[in-house]
């Protein structure tokens, strides 16, 4: 049976991991690295690398970052931000991401994410869903997506939009709540399960996660396939193993190595 | 000094799996290459890939390593990855249907999906950790418990016709070959390279094997 993942993001800036909220007030975390093989250590599924370096022409800063982390785990690395076009997923791809996130230039070019997902494979496009919930109270739940870290609206139906990506080549998509977005309080589940009832790629929930029992909501009632989260466990709130073992006792099915008799 | 081969074709990203060999393969040479008459010389061959099978083929063709393959695979270790698992069998559905290596008697067939009424719908891709339930014992077995998990994604999967050439299952709403073995050729369809120390262990105990595949 397919376990579900979880996957701690990293934000990279200038070759470092940072962590701050919503983009701002950015504090070092670390080397890529280490935290990197810190996660791996701990059981970590996959890994999300999030460029935010807000100049593009750092690139080989994280060309570099993405080499070297990539030659020292060995579970699977996903690489986003600022990915605009096919010679930028190959430069990533090369370097040794596994999957690149596609985000805004999706929203720009849907085409791009058939010409990237031709030329590569499905299998290492996501396409990460920024989705904002724009109806009231009282009215049936909608979802819009937004650019520019939730500043931009754009006018199209995050449902929608999820099952056009998919169409368009999207292997796997990125969800993230942007009401939610560093607020603790938990997944929008209902948007989740909007989604993951409409399309039929894995699912990665995002923004929100404040407790364990978040993840397992997000896969419970959001039907995501995994579970992305970062401040939980860059705070050393929670270890991966712990929100594994959590995940295990509330009858997810959960990777839980083995260690083995020789270590390599 | 003894050389592990990696062949090259286009069909995907060989850095993980160089830097995994690397990491194991001792005081052997790791050698990443579309030459054949460079790979018929490494002592150990792994066929990667990943896409699609009918361009996989076409591409083992044009650089005329479908026919080294084929000649390395009677008398070396050779492991097929994913796609280059799934070209050691005879034939694809793939595409229309495409004519494989045919070093292992059988079909590489794609995932049914479950009627609509079913209470969990089946998503194709195959991707993510799944355990590996080991058929038989074997070398690349050593040290590998049983029942371990791996990284998988893809949407075909192999179906060995001879039952002794199952080496290890997995069930996704089924059971299917997620690795394949016969004398000196393995197969697995998940990323070793992607799956953490059990699938180092795997790849170190490949760098280590004779070819004994009993």
């Amino acid at each position: 049976m397919l376990a579900k993942r979880v996957i701690p993001c990293l934000d990279i800036n200038a070759g470092r991991v940072v962590k701050g909220v919503k983009f701002e007030d950015l504090r070092d975390a670390g080397d890529p690295v280490e935290v990197a093989r810190r996660y791996d250590a701990q059981g970590a599924d996959e890994l999300v690398f999030l460029d935010i370096t807000a100049s593009s022409d750092d690139r080989p800063t994280l060309f570099k970052t993405v080499e070297a982390v990539a030659s020292a785990i060995f579970i699977p690395l996903t690489v986003g931000g600022g990915v605009r076009t096919c010679a930028d997923v190959r430069a990533l791809l090369s370097a040794g991401a596994d999957k690149v996130s596609i985000n805004t230039s999706a929203v720009l070019r849907p085409d791009f994410v058939t010409e990237a997902s031709d030329r590569y494979g499905v299998q290492c496009i996501v396409v990460a869903i920024d989705a904002k919930r724009v109806s009231k109270k009282n009215q049936p739940p909608r979802w819009e997506i937004f650019t520019h870290g939730g500043r931009k609206a754009t006018g199209l139906d995050a449902i929608e939009w999820a099952a056009l990506m998919v169409q368009k080549g999207a292997g796997e998509l990125l969800v993230t709540s942007m009401d939610r977005d560093g607020t603790k309080s938990g997944y929008d589940n209902e948007l989740l399960r909007a989604i993951a009832d409409a399309v039929p790629v894995p699912l990665i929930a995002s923004g929100g996660v404040g407790s364990l029992e978040h993840l397992e909501q997000g896969l419970s009632l959001g039907g995501a396939d995994a579970v992305l989260a970062a401040s939980i466990f860059h705070s050393g709130q929670h270890t991966v193993g712990e929100a594994k073992q959590y995940l295990t006792r509330h009858g997810v099915t959960v990777r839980m190595p083995a260690p083995l008799a020789v270590t390599i | 000094m003894e050389k592990i081969g990696v062949i090259d074709y286009g069909m995907g990203n060989l850095h993980s799996l160089g830097k995994a060999l690397e990491r194991v393969a001792g005081n052997q040479r790791v050698v990443i290459s579309y030459d054949p008459e460079e790979l018929i010389e490494c002592d150990r061959l792994v066929l990667p890939g990943v896409g699609g099978v009918k361009a996989a083929m076409n591409e083992l063709r044009r650089l005329e390593l479908n026919e080294m393959v084929i000649e390395a695979s009677r008398k070396r270790p050779l492991l097929g990855i994913c796609l280059g698992m799934q070209v050691l069998l005879e034939r694809s559905e793939e595409n229309g249907g495409v004519a494989a290596l045919g070093l292992i008697p059988g079909d590489v067939v794609r995932f049914v999906d479950p009627p609509l009424d079913a209470v969990e719908r089946l998503k194709v891709p195959h991707m993510g950790w799944n355990r590996v339930q080991q058929s038989r014992p074997h070398a690349l077995w050593a040290g590998v418990p049983d029942e371990s998990w791996f990284y998988f994604v893809h949407s075909y999967h192999a179906s060995p016709v001879n039952p002794e050439h199952a080496l290890g299952s997995s069930d996704y709403t089924h059971r299917f070959a997620a690795a394949v073995a016969r004398d000196n050729i393995v197969g697995f369809q998940f990323h070793p390279e992607k799956s953490q120390s059990a699938g180092l262990r795997l790849l170190a105990n490949f760098a280590a094997w004779d070819g004994d595949g009993r």
